[in-house]
């Protein structure tokens, strides 16, 4: 039952993972935290860390580490990368083939166009709802928070900037 | 050809950290210059649809690639070869890090992460609302309240969007088609 649902929980990702990775975090937020418990915000949080820190798509990322710790061993972890995989793989060959009439098609055009601010807004939807007491813990996440936001804001290197802010935590905590 | 387009991607898919971005030059510099399967602007309609389609940006490249190399095949090959290196090393994380998050200091590391990441995800929300009409802008700030207080799935806003954007190209603004 539990592939089941990791099957059609990656599916949806895979299908709906409009805006890229930092879009798709939220649906991924849906789906794993708040729907069916799988991770708590933080641990999610903590695989967003390392999937900035280790080759590979936030999506697929998440989707190794979900299958591997719901359901404790490969196959689960083969099944979700696998299902979050097959819609792109399927409509990009579709897009692929139809490549010069979807291009510059006016319909297309302007459901992207109004699709936009939702993603921008799943974005925002995802920063937030990583904001807890367990992300903010004192003072101190809030001078990191700052730093890091003016840091990337400037182009600062994400993966320098994320073990800069480890180090700062192994110091401080 | 086939084993070909599979280091390819397998580098990439080993060498990419962060942003699907960050492959854009590496991909232009071994797929256009190096083994001229593509002209470049033929690379560059091809992965503004990439973009834009469904799914994380290196796997959509993969498949177009792929495909105009071998066809079916050909993103299947292109897909496995990419995701391979990222789904192992995870693997391993997961399998492993279960012990660490136990430790100490891991936990302080992590400590320090968490508000980074945050921003991480906060700064390109705001530069993607800054491109946008200011009732846009409004938008986006009210799907990002009402997700993150209700919880409702992401998925009836994004199929929403795409349901107004349909009507309002097949109502009325027919005139501004452009025609490839």
């Amino acid at each position: 039952m539990i592939y089941l649902q990791l099957l059609l929980s990656y599916l949806k990702i895979g299908f709906f993972g409009f805006g890229g990775g930092y879009a798709m975090i939220s649906l991924i937020q849906n789906e794993v935290v708040v729907r069916n418990n799988w991770l708590t915000s933080v641990e999610l949080a903590d695989i967003v860390a390392v999937s900035q820190m280790t080759p590979g798509p936030i999506a697929i990322n998440c989707a190794t580490y979900v299958g591997y710790t719901v359901t404790g061993n490969i196959w689960g972890s083969l099944l979700a990368t696998f299902a979050v995989c097959l819609p792109p793989l399927t409509i990009m060959t579709v897009i692929t083939i139809f490549y010069r009439r979807l291009h510059n098609n006016y319909i297309v055009k302007s459901a992207l166009t109004w699709m936009r601010p939702v993603m921008s807004g799943m974005i925002g939807a995802a920063a937030l709802m990583f904001l807890n007491r367990e992300t903010f813990v004192d003072w101190v996440s809030i001078v990191i928070f700052a730093v890091s936001f003016f840091a990337i804001r400037k182009k600062f290197n994400p993966i320098l900037l994320l073990i800069i802010a480890a180090v700062a935590g192994i110091i401080i905590y | 050809m086939l084993w070909e387009l599979f280091w390819t991607f397998f580098k990439l898919g080993t060498f990419t950290f962060g942003s699907g971005y960050a492959m854009i030059p590496m991909i232009e510099r071994e797929v256009v210059d190096r083994k001229k399967w593509f002209d470049r602007e033929d690379f560059y309609n091809q992965f503004t649809l990439a973009q834009s389609a469904p799914g994380p940006f290196a796997l959509n490249t993969a498949v177009f690639v792929g495909y105009k190399m071998k066809g079916w095949w050909g993103s299947l090959i292109a897909v496995i070869g990419v995701s391979i290196s990222p789904f192992v090393i995870i693997l391993l994380i997961a399998i492993y890090l279960s012990g660490f998050s136990t430790n100490p200091v891991v936990e302080a590391a992590f400590k320090g992460v968490r508000p980074a990441v945050i921003a991480m995800i906060a700064v390109p929300f705001i530069n993607m609302t800054k491109g946008l009409k200011w009732y846009f802008i409004i938008l986006a700030f009210s799907i990002a309240i009402v997700v993150w207080l209700t919880g409702i799935s992401p998925i009836w806003f994004l199929l929403g969007g795409a349901a107004v954007g349909v009507s309002a190209a097949l109502y009325g603004k027919k005139r501004r088609e452009v025609k490839p």
